[in-house]
């Protein structure tokens, strides 16, 4: 019988992208792991004492220490030579990875430890209430960039966090989605094959900071990789080496209008803006060659 | 084996003897010699640990905090700056009960930057949960690592262990040393072993979110815990004696305390000026002592009380000041009076700041103004300048 490795009952959300992304994550890895976990809603939701929903070895130490503690634990299965037998994952979400945490990934991925690092991306710090992070999009309405008379939301775009990882020249550096949970599997399992550090950035919709219907989570992800605006991309030693193809280019309206954190930019008075989100989608499409022609 | 070393290469070498798995450290001055020191032993070979380099002292810790959680001992070391960067880590460590020793280099803090010695690093972490102990002599610092692992490890205490040792004065003095065999230090020290860790055969989760309902209790274990450290480090360096032929370690010193009329505590290596100064004055005849603090965290409330309700006058020497308030130290030891039927006449005094020599003249100061006014928090050797 399947027995999940991140248990039901924990107190995620409705539609929670994280959730979904990470019980992937963790059934793929198996029971020979120990997962160390930023601060932030996955710890808070499966952890609450005296409940856990792991049924693997878990770590919580702080908001920021992911990479320093995993480099630990991947030091200390090396010094009891059982690093061929048990795989560490250390995992944050997008604040936890690109903003407080990247100095301890990017040591834990220039010294060239054994182990995955996993980002959830949901775009914004939700744990604590919608504050925007560095991997919130450009425009994008939160609760510290609020849209306002003198503003459209967050100025600046997303940081380019993947070829920030695979400029460290480490063996595998992929994004991912929940919307597309083959794909996503595929490149756990890919990455877990393969000899010191990977890095996995995987894009989770989060129904209550995107103001979606909580039913609508895969279709949002789909959407965000469909339009352009999130590609899904995999390198190799810093060099490119495959990219999830687009049959058609879908207009960025498409995924903007479903969810309440872009509303604005839906209006006839933010054309220019619009102009703006859609530039950044051409922008990956071109970049990558994500147009299949 | 006696050799004449420097405080950090004989920090090295006791910390190698004592086996740890994981080293992680970040450069700091003064630090800097001791863990260059086990970089060379493992270069050489003569030490089987994984040595990590991290990009911080936040991360040091962290990194430790991982290797312990996955059943390997530790150690890192550190200093002022590094200490405060860590502070948050030292806080999840205990909070975790996890039994990481580490060594501060006690050094000033900026601003201004200043690489000399004072205590205001570690005594600014006080609260975190860790047991301090503060080093008078090299030999001291050493023989406080060994007993650092073993109690800290013990499973009545699954505590963080500091050892403070004054940055230049013992890391790089000199002195001979015995060093011990490590027969006598693996018969002392037992391997290393943690009953809740990361093993994929047992899961558990650590660093669980606690709420109101359970987090005060977390708190009120390691305060219980704390207490039961005052009986087990007398029992420790009992332990130390017996096995090493060597008495160190332990709550509190007393030097001269019998019939002391006056008397200065303190902690760390002014203490051995502290002591020659006594014997100085002693000479003349007046009655003056030392109650030398080894244990600053658990605070031995009942023993200092002990060794210093017959004295009338009392002068806490420190080389730390809570801004705004008084010196640390000075606080604690007044308020163990309070409510007691003792009176004596307590005084506070700031010596040695960022480095600023200790003399004996400074000693024998200090112990002319205790008969004069009762004073709080008075700075000795202070220069007649403005700074603004």
């Amino acid at each position: 019988m399947y027995k999940p490795l991140l248990s039901p009952g924990h107190t995620a959300c409705g539609g929670c992208g994280q959730a979904l992304a990470a019980r992937l994550v963790v059934d793929i890895a198996g029971p020979n792991v120990i997962v160390v976990n930023n601060t932030g809603c996955l710890e808070v939701f499966s952890t609450g004492y005296p409940d856990s929903s792991w049924e693997v070895p878990f770590i919580h130490s702080l908001f920021e220490n992911a990479g320093a503690v995993a480099s630990g634990v991947e030091s200390a299965l090396k010094y009891l030579k059982k690093e061929d037998q048990i795989n560490v994952i250390a995992q944050a979400g997008d604040g936890g990875t690109a903003d407080i945490g990247l100095q301890a990934l990017s040591g834990m991925w220039e010294r060239g430890h054994n182990v995955l690092s996993i980002c959830y991306d949901n775009e914004a710090y939700m744990n604590t209430g919608i504050q925007r992070s560095g991997l919130t999009p450009l425009d994008t309405n939160t609760t510290t960039s609020p849209v306002g008379k003198f503003s459209s939301g967050n100025i600046r775009p997303k940081k380019n966090m993947i070829e920030i990882a695979s400029a460290h020249g480490i063996s595998y550096v992929a994004s991912a989605t929940v919307g597309f949970p083959r794909d996503l599997q595929r490149k756990i399992k890919k990455a877990l094959s393969l000899k010191g550090p990977k890095f996995l950035h995987i894009h989770c919709p989060c129904p209550l900071g995107w103001r979606h219907e909580p039913n609508l989570t895969l279709e949002v992800a789909k959407l965000a990789v469909e339009t352009g605006l999130f590609p899904l991309v995999e390198f190799e030693f810093g060099k490119l080496i495959n990219v999830y193809k687009l049959k058609e280019h879908k207009p960025v309206e498409e995924y903007l209008k479903l969810q309440g954190r872009f509303k604005h930019l839906l209006s006839p008075e933010a054309k220019a803006e619009l102009a703006r989100v859609q530039e950044i989608a051409d922008g990956n499409i071109e970049r990558y060659g994500l147009l299949v022609k | 084996m006696k050799e004449y070393l420097e405080g950090s290469q004989a920090i090295a070498k006791v910390v190698a003897l004592c086996r740890p798995g994981v080293i992680s450290a970040y450069p700091i001055t003064p630090q800097t010699h001791i863990v260059e020191g086990l970089a060379q032993l493992v270069a050489d070979g003569e030490l089987k640990v994984e040595f990590v380099n991290v990009e911080s002292e936040h991360s040091a810790a962290s990194c430790c905090l991982g290797a312990l959680a996955t059943g390997v001992r530790a150690y890192t070391s550190t200093s002022s700056q590094g200490l405060l960067l860590m502070a948050e880590v030292i806080f999840n460590i205990a909070g975790l009960r996890l039994p990481l020793v580490l060594t501060c280099a006690n050094r000033a803090v900026s601003a201004p930057i200043n690489i000399w010695n004072d205590h205001q690093d570690s005594v600014t972490v006080r609260d975190s949960g860790w047991i301090q102990f503060y080093a008078e002599s090299i030999q001291e610092a050493a023989d406080l690592h060994i007993q650092g692992y073993r109690l800290s490890e013990d499973k009545r205490v699954l505590l963080p262990v500091m050892i403070n040792i004054d940055g230049y004065i013992l890391t790089h003095g000199y002195e001979v040393v015995d060093i011990p065999a490590q027969e006598l230090v693996d018969k002392f020290l037992p391997p290393y072993q943690l009953e809740r860790k990361l093993d994929p055969t047992h899961p558990l989760t650590l660093g669980v979110l606690a709420g109101p309902d359970y987090y005060m209790e977390t708190r009120f274990a390691i305060e219980k815990t704390m207490e039961d450290v005052l009986s087990i480090i007398p029992e420790i360096s009992n332990e130390f004696h017996r096995t090493f032929g060597r008495n160190t370690g332990g709550l509190i010193e007393k030097y001269c305390l019998e019939d002391a009329q006056r008397v200065i505590v303190a902690m760390g290596s002014v203490c051995g000026t502290i002591k020659e100064t006594i014997d100085e004055i002693r000479e003349k005849g007046e009655k003056v002592g030392l109650l030398k603090i080894i244990t600053y965290r658990p605070l031995p409330q009942e023993e200092i009380y002990q060794a210093l309700k017959k004295v009338k006058e009392i002068a806490v020497l420190e080389k730390a000041i809570s801004l705004g308030g008084f010196g640390p130290l000075y606080t604690e030891i007044k308020s163990l009076f309070q409510g007691k039927g003792e009176n004596p006449k307590i005084s506070g005094f700031i010596v040695g700041l960022g480095g600023r020599d200790i003399t004996k003249n400074s000693i024998k100061t200090v112990f002319d103004k205790l008969s004069g006014k009762q004073t709080d928090c008075e700075f000795i050797d202070l220069k007649n300048v403005e700074i603004r």
